[in-house]
């Protein structure tokens, strides 16, 4: 197999949201809920995006689609910046990329019948008779496993598990490359999640599917995703494959964000050694200076509260940014002495 | 713990239907189970598995009507709570039994600040002076692990983070002393991060304060870490109960067995398909005259349909409610 197509390329994306106050609502400051990430989503993969509530995964998500005007920064899918697409070229591309939201309830019109949601992106992007709108309809509704039988039902007629399916029905009615997954499962049972994700699995297989799959549930993740990117505070920390980034996570709050999944096993959660963080996430509106974990990580250096660290490769295929991987890096690559030089100089450089 | 204890708590045949328009509800049915002095008990269920609504029927915290408690015994201290006065009731609700709530934000009063909410129960229940209630709402608030306490308590529930408010909520549950706490998914609306937060602090209380405990949640990885003993609901019964080790290696009910296998984990082995539970959970719109999981089990047989399987034991403390054996993979044979 040659190496895989990029499908998505994200640099530097920045979603700042304004903040107004006083007498004239002048912007006074911004919350910066995507703050500089840069990432690739490759064709027929699943990219895994963890993190927990409030580090910027679903706004980030939303903006690859556009469905925010972003901040800062490009988004290229196949090659066409979607940051830059004019609303007539944007609309040229959406059939091409689709969401499936978290809330089923939320995302459903509750005066549509099921026909109708999952056949309104065929009316709105193809010229298709009513006949053959109808029959892809039911194509859809076979593929993601709903009984034909109910086309006409609304939405609340269906159980949370169902609804996600119509979402998903609607999401794959354009024949897309691409879907970003919003945190599919997480508003459904543990019995029903199982049922969603193989479907995710399965349609991915049979149509050649790429998936952003963004989820605060890292066990979930871990078993669909190829690649996982975890963010914080806006940024994202580390990306890498999957099996090294859950057996050997490389950025301290990898590390302790997998430690605090609870373990459905007694006898490893007995053995498990856990990293507790302590306090909270600061506000994306005012971050720390220098790293934004700095506040909450347990092997902070003083580097750590000037210097933000760069988010480079620091193995092949591993992305991180922190500054215990200095040394690391510099270490296999030109030998200890000069990656402890070329850590010094840069904390010089930075402090004058 | 003994196993010989009396216990703190004892549940037996409760029963709980609410009246809707589309008919009765059985929410739950003919549940029983104990709770024993210093441990912590897990119930998990999915949602609508009646594991909330059967807390909540046993201490009077449902609104009557829809709901009606129409059987069973609730024994504690000594007397059965469902005969229980709305009075006294209320003397032993917050005094004696405490409780958490899933989701900090609602169940403080966004209007009065921390120190009053906590304060409260001190000085309705424990008859605290002014003073001496402050203080303890400060120390109470320490022991929850809230930095620069005493400041804290002018402040409003706004001002406080999630996993800070769950704090404070824990902080209200502890304050009288309770002999038992009933947490209701206490975790479930807070990050991974935050949530081992709480899961340590409440270890710690533990040791320190030895209390018994329910723990309510859908969250098995949870169960495993801090439950002594375990009770799966399914369709508003008890469909197993074991020590949290047992029921881990020794599942013996279809259902357990299933969602086991159903979660995925952060270490481990990873199976390249997850194993689903075909269909979903049940609306009990009549008393159940057959296994209520029978139409999503992989080895349900004609018994299954023609009654509804009663608690077996199978092991030390270990119960199952189910006609099949995974031993044998046929009847089991009573």
């Amino acid at each position: 197999m040659s190496t895989p197509r990029k499908l998505v390329e994200v640099r530097d994306l920045k979603m700042h949201f304004p903040i107004r106050g006083g007498l004239l609502r002048r912007i006074v400051g911004a919350v910066k809920a995507v703050d500089g990430v840069t990432f690739d989503i490759l064709e027929g993969e699943t990219l895994g995006l963890v993190g927990e509530s409030g580090c910027g995964k679903s706004t980030c998500g939303r903006a690859l689609l556009r469905l925010y005007e972003v901040s800062g920064g490009s988004i290229l899918i196949e090659g066409a910046d979607i940051a830059e697409a004019s609303p007539e070229e944007l609309r040229r591309m959406r059939p091409k990329m689709q969401m499936v939201f978290q809330d089923p309830q939320a995302s459903l019109n509750p005066r549509m019948t099921v026909a109708r949601i999952i056949g309104e992106p065929l009316l709105e992007h193809t010229s298709l008779s009513k006949a053959e709108r109808e029959e892809r309809v039911y194509e859809l509704m076979d593929q993601v496993g709903l009984n034909r039988a109910f086309a006409n039902r609304y939405p609340d007629a269906f159980s949370g598990g169902q609804r996600q399916r119509i979402g998903i029905a609607r999401a794959l009615a354009l024949n897309p490359r691409f879907i970003v997954c919003d945190e599919p499962i997480a508003a459904l049972d543990v019995s029903i999640q199982a049922q969603v994700v193989n479907l995710l699995e399965d349609l991915q297989d049979k149509l050649g599917l790429t998936y952003l799959f963004i989820s605060h549930d890292l066990s979930m993740v871990r078993h669909i995703a190829d690649r996982v990117a975890v963010m914080y505070l806006g940024k994202i920390v580390e990306l890498a494959p999957r099996e090294p980034l859950y057996s050997a996570p490389l950025h301290p709050y990898t590390q302790a964000l997998l430690s605090a999944v609870p373990d459905p096993d007694p006898a490893i959660a007995a053995r498990r050694q856990r990293t507790i963080l302590t306090g909270d996430v600061p506000s994306p509106a005012n971050p720390p200076k220098g790293c934004n974990f700095c506040t909450r990580c347990p092997q902070v250096m003083d580097i750590c509260r000037s210097v933000d660290p760069e988010f480079r490769e620091v193995a092949p295929g591993r992305f991180a940014a922190c500054h215990l991987l200095d040394d690391t890096v510099s270490a296999s690559g030109h030998g200890p002495g000069r990656g402890a030089q070329d850590q010094k100089t840069n904390q010089q450089g930075s402090m004058t | 713990m003994p196993d010989g204890a009396a216990p703190v708590l004892d549940v037996k045949g409760l029963k709980t239907v609410f009246q809707t328009r589309s008919g009765k509800i059985h929410a739950v049915n003919d549940v029983s189970f104990d709770l024993r002095p210093g441990e912590l008990l897990g119930v998990v269920g999915e949602s609508g598995s009646g594991k909330s609504v059967t807390m909540m029927s046993l201490i009077g915290l449902l609104p009557s009507p829809p709901a009606d408690v129409c059987a069973g015994q609730v024994l504690f201290g000594g007397r059965d709570l469902l005969k229980t006065d709305a009075d006294a009731l209320r003397g032993i609700r917050g005094k004696r039994i405490g409780f958490v709530f899933q989701d900090p934000m609602t169940s403080l009063n966004p209007v009065f600040n921390v120190g009053f909410q906590i304060c409260e129960p001190l000085r309705k229940h424990m008859g605290l002076s002014k003073a001496a209630a402050r203080n303890r709402a400060v120390e109470l608030l320490e022991l929850v692990g809230i930095p620069d306490a005493r400041r804290r308590l002018d402040d409003y529930p706004h001002q406080f983070s999630g996993g800070m408010r769950q704090r404070v909520m824990i902080a209200i549950a502890l304050a009288c002393d309770p002999e038992v706490l009933i947490a209701d998914e206490p975790t479930t609306a807070l990050d991974v991060t935050i949530q081992a937060q709480i899961l340590e602090l409440v270890k710690d209380l533990r040791e320190k304060l030895g209390m018994a405990i329910i723990w309510i949640t859908h969250d098995l990885g949870v169960i495993a870490g801090i439950a002594d003993r375990v009770i799966v609901m399914y369709a508003g019964q008890v469909v197993e109960q074991a020590p949290v080790q047992e029921l881990f290696s020794n599942p013996q009910h279809p259902y357990t067995r299933s969602l086991l296998k159903t979660i995925p984990s952060v270490s481990g082995d990873r199976a390249p398909r997850l194993q689903v539970i075909e269909g979903q959970p049940p609306i009990q719109m009549k008393a159940p005259d057959a296994c209520p999981f029978l139409p999503r089990c992989a080895h349900g047989f004609d018994r299954c349909a023609a009654e509804n399987p009663a608690r077996l034991a199978v092991g030390q403390g270990h119960d199952v409610a189910c006609f099949w054996d995974p031993a044998t993979g046929g009847p089991r044979h009573v």
